[in-house]
């Protein structure tokens, strides 16, 4: 157990150990820890808007996909959880193969579809993109815990005058409260490491720190310690989202299905 | 549970429908379009039918792929799998601190944006500048990763252990945690082994959740694109080129958009196939 778990943070030691070395440290000598602690990669992350606006651009393409991912997801998976319906298991598979599709089988068609209807290098075009494989999952997700929640509380709320949107509202996302949290996360998570489609689809205006970060190896050379510095800042999100769900974590991996 | 019949269920699957079908089947006929059509450029295209599939049905550098594909997808299955089941059963029992530490330490790797994960491999297993490489290096082995193929498929495939392990995980985590209490109070009564323990309670508990943990490892690591990219760029030659690394080649590098899209409808086909058993295994088990 240790073990593995050492083994899970050598990797991210060790790219924290040489963001905060300098250039000429990380080239010249080999050792565990820096010698000299060094904020400098840091700062000019902070400092330089190319950088940090490609945090801004991520963290929004990043939002509007779980609450687009959710609005929609929402319905469906009370849908396919509660009614039978004619085609009901072939458009559930359907939904399910969308996440199977390789993401590179999409990039090109999707740069011209979204060039064509003039969205291309904006948020919006990586959000909806990302949709393709995080509402499958979504409802996925949802309707696992949805088929948790016993029928007789539906018809009792009926009973009882509420309406359809009101049972909903009321009485049923409270319930699944803790699936819809599950669901968030799992959006957030796919479409924050995605980096095929959000680099494909955006140039300037929305680049997201993912392309940033490839671009930037690319054009400059090696800047290794600013590389390791953007990578930690990178998993502050992550590690973050995570601290809030750790405690539905196990069951939201499961997809709500023991 | 008994679900009723109500075709208006449909209005509510709506949404999701008019949304997928933007984003999923919009840019679907666009690869089927350019996989029977030829083009010259100027936007002109003429129909070339089913050339492209038997191209690319013929290719040796695409079977060159594909076989590498399933010996990556079959080696990171075989390790991750026994290893997740592993780690899991070795979990901290009781709930308290050290278990939410665990958890929260096991899914980190799982929220790293993949390209990160990429570079935090090159860093770590470069010779000049990494831990591993130089380690490695200093214990003897000659390993460098960008130029003998076999480093750069021990590097890929530590990495994907490293990423994705933990997925299985907290698959497995999630449905031991399922099984009640009394049935190893009742085993123990039994003296059964800790063998036969795992092989008749836990085994079949968690068969529902290995199924998913199984189709999910399968459809990502036969998707894998960024971390390879990142890591070797498809090298060193072809040795870690991919299907989808190659596709992007094909596609984006040489623009030869027919068989591309061809290439891709074939990949797509291979993986719903694929998923398509085991979701059906998976849907058997849940009906149980």
């Amino acid at each position: 157990m240790i073990a593995y778990i050492v083994f899970l943070m050598l990797p991210i030691y060790w790219l924290i150990n040489m963001s905060l070395k300098t250039n000429q440290e990380i080239l010249s000598t080999f050792s565990l820890w820096p010698q000299q602690l060094s904020f400098e990669n840091y700062r000019l992350i902070f400092t330089d808007s190319s950088w940090y606006n490609g945090y801004i651009n991520s963290i929004i393409y990043v939002l509007m996909n779980t609450v687009i991912s959710l609005t929609v997801a929402l319905p469906a998976a009370y849908a396919f959880s509660r009614y039978r319906f004619i085609g009901d298991k072939h458009l559930f598979f359907w939904l399910l193969s969308n996440r199977m599709a390789p993401p590179a089988v999409f990039a090109l068609p999707f740069f011209q579809l979204y060039s064509s209807v003039g969205l291309f290098d904006t948020h919006i075009a990586v959000a909806l993109a990302h949709t393709l494989f995080n509402v499958p999952l979504a409802v996925w997700i949802l309707e696992g815990f949805m088929r948790g929640v016993p029928r007789e509380i539906d018809e009792t709320a009926y009973i009882d005058g509420y309406g359809f949107f009101g049972f909903f509202r009321k009485i049923f996302m409270p319930l699944i409260a803790s699936g819809v949290g599950v669901a968030a996360f799992f959006c957030f998570m796919f479409s924050w490491v995605e980096l095929l489609l959000s680099r494909t689809l955006t140039s300037i205006e929305a680049k997201s720190i993912a392309a940033t970060m490839t671009r930037t190896v690319s054009a400059s050379g090696l800047d290794w310690g600013v590389l390791a510095a953007a990578g930690v800042l990178t998993i502050v999100p992550g590690a973050l989202v995570i601290y809030f769900v750790r405690n539905h974590i196990a069951k939201g991996f499961a997809l709500g299905r023991v | 549970m008994k679900k009723t019949i109500n075709q208006k269920a449909w209005f509510m699957v709506l949404p999701v429908l008019l949304l997928v079908s933007f984003s999923a089947i919009v840019p679907l006929m666009t690869v089927v379009n350019y996989s029977v059509q030829d083009t010259f450029g100027n936007n002109e295209f003429f129909w070339v039918g089913l050339e492209w599939f038997e191209e690319v049905l013929h290719s040796e550098r695409i079977h060159q792929a594909l076989l590498r594909q399933s010996l990556f997808t079959g080696i990171i299955l075989a390790i991750e799998i026994p290893l997740g089941i592993f780690i899991a059963l070795n979990m901290p029992k009781e709930k308290g601190l050290w278990t939410s530490v665990c958890l929260v330490l096991i899914a980190l790797p799982l929220l790293i944006p993949w390209n990160v994960v990429g570079t935090i491999w090159q860093v770590f297993s470069r010779i000049d500048i990494g831990l591993l490489g130089h380690s490695l290096q200093a214990l003897g082995f000659d390993y460098n990763y960008t130029q003998d193929a076999d480093a750069a498929w021990f590097t890929i495939i530590l990495m994907d252990v490293w990423h994705w392990t933990s997925l299985v995980v907290l698959l497995c985590y999630a449905g031991l945690q399922s099984i009640p209490a009394a049935y190893y109070q009742a085993a123990e009564i039994d003296q059964a082994s800790s063998w036969s323990v795992f092989r008749y309670i836990e085994l079949p508990k968690i068969k529902g959740v290995l199924i998913i943990a199984i189709l999910l490892r399968f459809m990502d690591s036969f998707m894998i694109y960024t971390e390879p990219f990142v890591v070797t760029g498809g090298g060193p030659g072809n040795a870690t080129t991919f299907l989808s690394i190659d596709l992007v080649k094909m596609a984006i590098g040489q623009f030869d958009l027919g068989p591309a899209a061809a290439f891709s409808l074939i990949y797509f086909l291979v993986i719903m196939l694929i998923s398509w058993v085991f979701y059906t295994a998976m849907i058997r088990d849940e009906e149980q």
